[in-house]
């Protein structure tokens, strides 16, 4: 990346000024030396993103941000319904609420040690994964409409797990809005063997072992120490959602020119938020956003299935759930004003400060767990999200 | 025929290049099945139909490797072996695969859809056509 096409406005934040066809700038939060390892990819998508109607404020990427669909992957982008503006499926991705879920287990290092063969034999049998692999699940069509309106909530009702670990899991497990109506019905078929399924590629369940402690504070908020184990997963709404991406990227990308959007990259197709494509995309949206949370949860139970066989007793209790391909409507402070914002993060997450409301009690005080997965072979992190400095 | 994937940062690139544009796009399934396996270790053993048609050549490229996904999706098949017509905007076309074999296969990636990154489809200075798109994974 030319880091010359940047102001440096804080110590680890960079803003590239509106020019050409941008409606606002765009800001990269990363050091010199992330901003120089990016793609120059970056800088164009993002002024691309920039110049969609009805963005506010700027177009946001993150420090890993990397070349993607339109919007590159860590960009975060906030649009007013009211000043026309859009949502764009290319902006939200083909794994819709692809994210990370963490659970405690209350084990050391050293137990599981003894036992972690076993244990990867058991999970590997009962966790399906991979191409080909199909769960056991099979819904009704009443059945998967429950499921995407009711997200974690319904998997909690149907057994898999219990109504505490909503509490640990954004909009508690259960986004408003979706309507079952806008899923296609290929989409429903190709969810038809896939609930409970981790899927390929980078998803996946890894047991983890607590390396090193950064924020004493926090970890102790969270019930983590060093030497404790602990499961995430990574995955999102499997073939359900990625129909759905698939249906509407292209939906949008036709329909673009005759809602007076000139697409400046294909790939940014999008629809006004108003308009009745962007009405359905978002309420098929926040359908496989259910789903996705509905299968972290399913998976959640058959991890605590197989642990509680080898380790008798154990609980595994969820320390959080986060999501990293949405879009949600939010409302956030712009320039001292209260507005109703509608945020697309893709491969980026939110992630909520101390005292907000949304929080559970017990993470109120030092802010949410931001879960941040790696790839295979290196470690993940787990963040808490901090308060905003004045002015951002 | 020809076909071969190409570098994307976060996913991979498939393209395929030929005398005739179903030449083209045949090379270009195949390549989007190399980004799962081996070609050459599926079996042409059960053949699938697929119909498609786009008002673009490029959208069609992408309606079809979609289609494939789709079927390999939903009939848990890989695919080695495409015989495509392309006329007037409309896709016909066989594809011989067999059922997913996890071990001999060996699949190393799940294609979740088709992106409109890179999709150029077009008839070269030396008169071959070219089908590629990067694909989501």
């Amino acid at each position: 990346m030319d880091v010359s096409r940047f102001e440096q406005i804080a110590s680890c934040a960079w803003r590239m000024q509106r020019h050409g066809r941008m409606r606002v700038p765009a800001v990269v939060f990363a050091s010199r030396a992330l901003l120089q390892a990016m793609d120059d990819k970056v800088a164009e998508q993002l002024a691309n993103v920039a110049s969609l109607p009805g963005i506010v404020d700027a177009a946001y990427a993150m420090p890993d941000a990397h070349w993607g669909y339109g919007f590159p992957i860590g960009g975060v982008a906030a649009f007013d319904a009211g000043e026309g503006g859009v949502i764009s499926a290319g902006g939200v991705g083909f794994d819709i609420s692809c994210g990370v879920r963490t659970l405690r287990t209350g084990l050391r290092l050293e137990d599981v040690e003894r036992a972690k063969g076993p244990l990867a034999d058991l999970l590997y049998a009962r966790i399906p994964a991979g191409v080909g692999s199909t769960g056991e699940l099979r819904l009704s069509a009443e059945g998967m409409n429950a499921m995407l309106r009711k997200g974690a909530r319904w998997a909690v009702d149907e057994g898999f797990g219990s109504t505490e670990d909503l509490e640990f899991i954004e909009e508690h497990g259960v986004v408003a809005g979706a309507d079952p109506a806008a899923v296609s019905e290929q989409a429903r078929q190709r969810q038809r063997d896939e609930m409970g399924t981790l899927g390929s590629g980078n998803h996946y369940l890894e047991v983890q072992v607590v390396d090193a402690v950064f924020d004493p504070v926090a970890a102790r908020a969270f019930e983590l120490a060093a030497g404790d184990v602990v499961v995430s997963l990574h995955c999102g709404s499997r073939g359900l959602g990625h129909q759905i991406g698939t249906d509407y990227l292209r939906e949008m990308a036709i329909a673009a020119p005759q809602s007076g959007i000139e697409l400046v990259d294909r790939e940014l197709a999008c629809a006004p938020l108003r308009s009745p494509l962007g009405k359905r995309y978002l309420g098929a949206m926040r359908a496989a956003i259910n789903c996705a949370l509905a299968n972290r949860q399913i998976l959640t139970h058959l991890a605590r299935e197989a642990f509680a066989e080898v380790f008798p007793g154990s609980r595994l209790p969820l320390l959080y759930d986060v999501s990293h391909n949405t879009c949600k409507e939010e409302t956030h402070v712009v320039a001292g004003r209260e507005q109703r914002l509608f945020v697309h993060r893709k491969g980026a997450t939110r992630a909520f400060g101390p005292g907000h409301p949304e929080l559970p009690p017990a993470y109120r005080d030092v802010g949410q767990p931001v879960l941040i997965g790696g790839s295979m072979g290196t470690a993940s992190y787990i963040l808490a999200g901090a308060s905003p400095a004045r002015g951002e | 025929m020809h076909w071969e994937t190409f570098e994307h940062e976060a996913d991979v690139g498939v393209r395929g290049t030929g005398g005739t544009l179903a030449e083209a796009f045949a090379g270009a399934a195949t390549a989007l099945i190399s980004v799962i396996c081996d070609p050459r270790a599926v079996q042409p053993r059960e053949a699938v139909d697929i119909a498609c048609a786009a008002p673009e050549l490029d959208l069609l490229l992408v309606d079809w490797l979609n289609a494939l996904v789709f079927a390999m999706a939903t009939r848990h098949m890989l695919f080695s072996r495409f015989e495509v017509t392309v006329a007037e905007g409309r896709l016909a076309a066989r594809a011989w695969g067999e059922a997913v074999d996890a071990e001999r296969h060996q699949p190393a990636a799940e294609v979740k859809g088709v992106s409109f990154c890179e999709l150029r489809v077009a008839r070269q200075a030396d008169g071959a056509w070219l089908a590629q798109c990067v694909v989501d994974v």
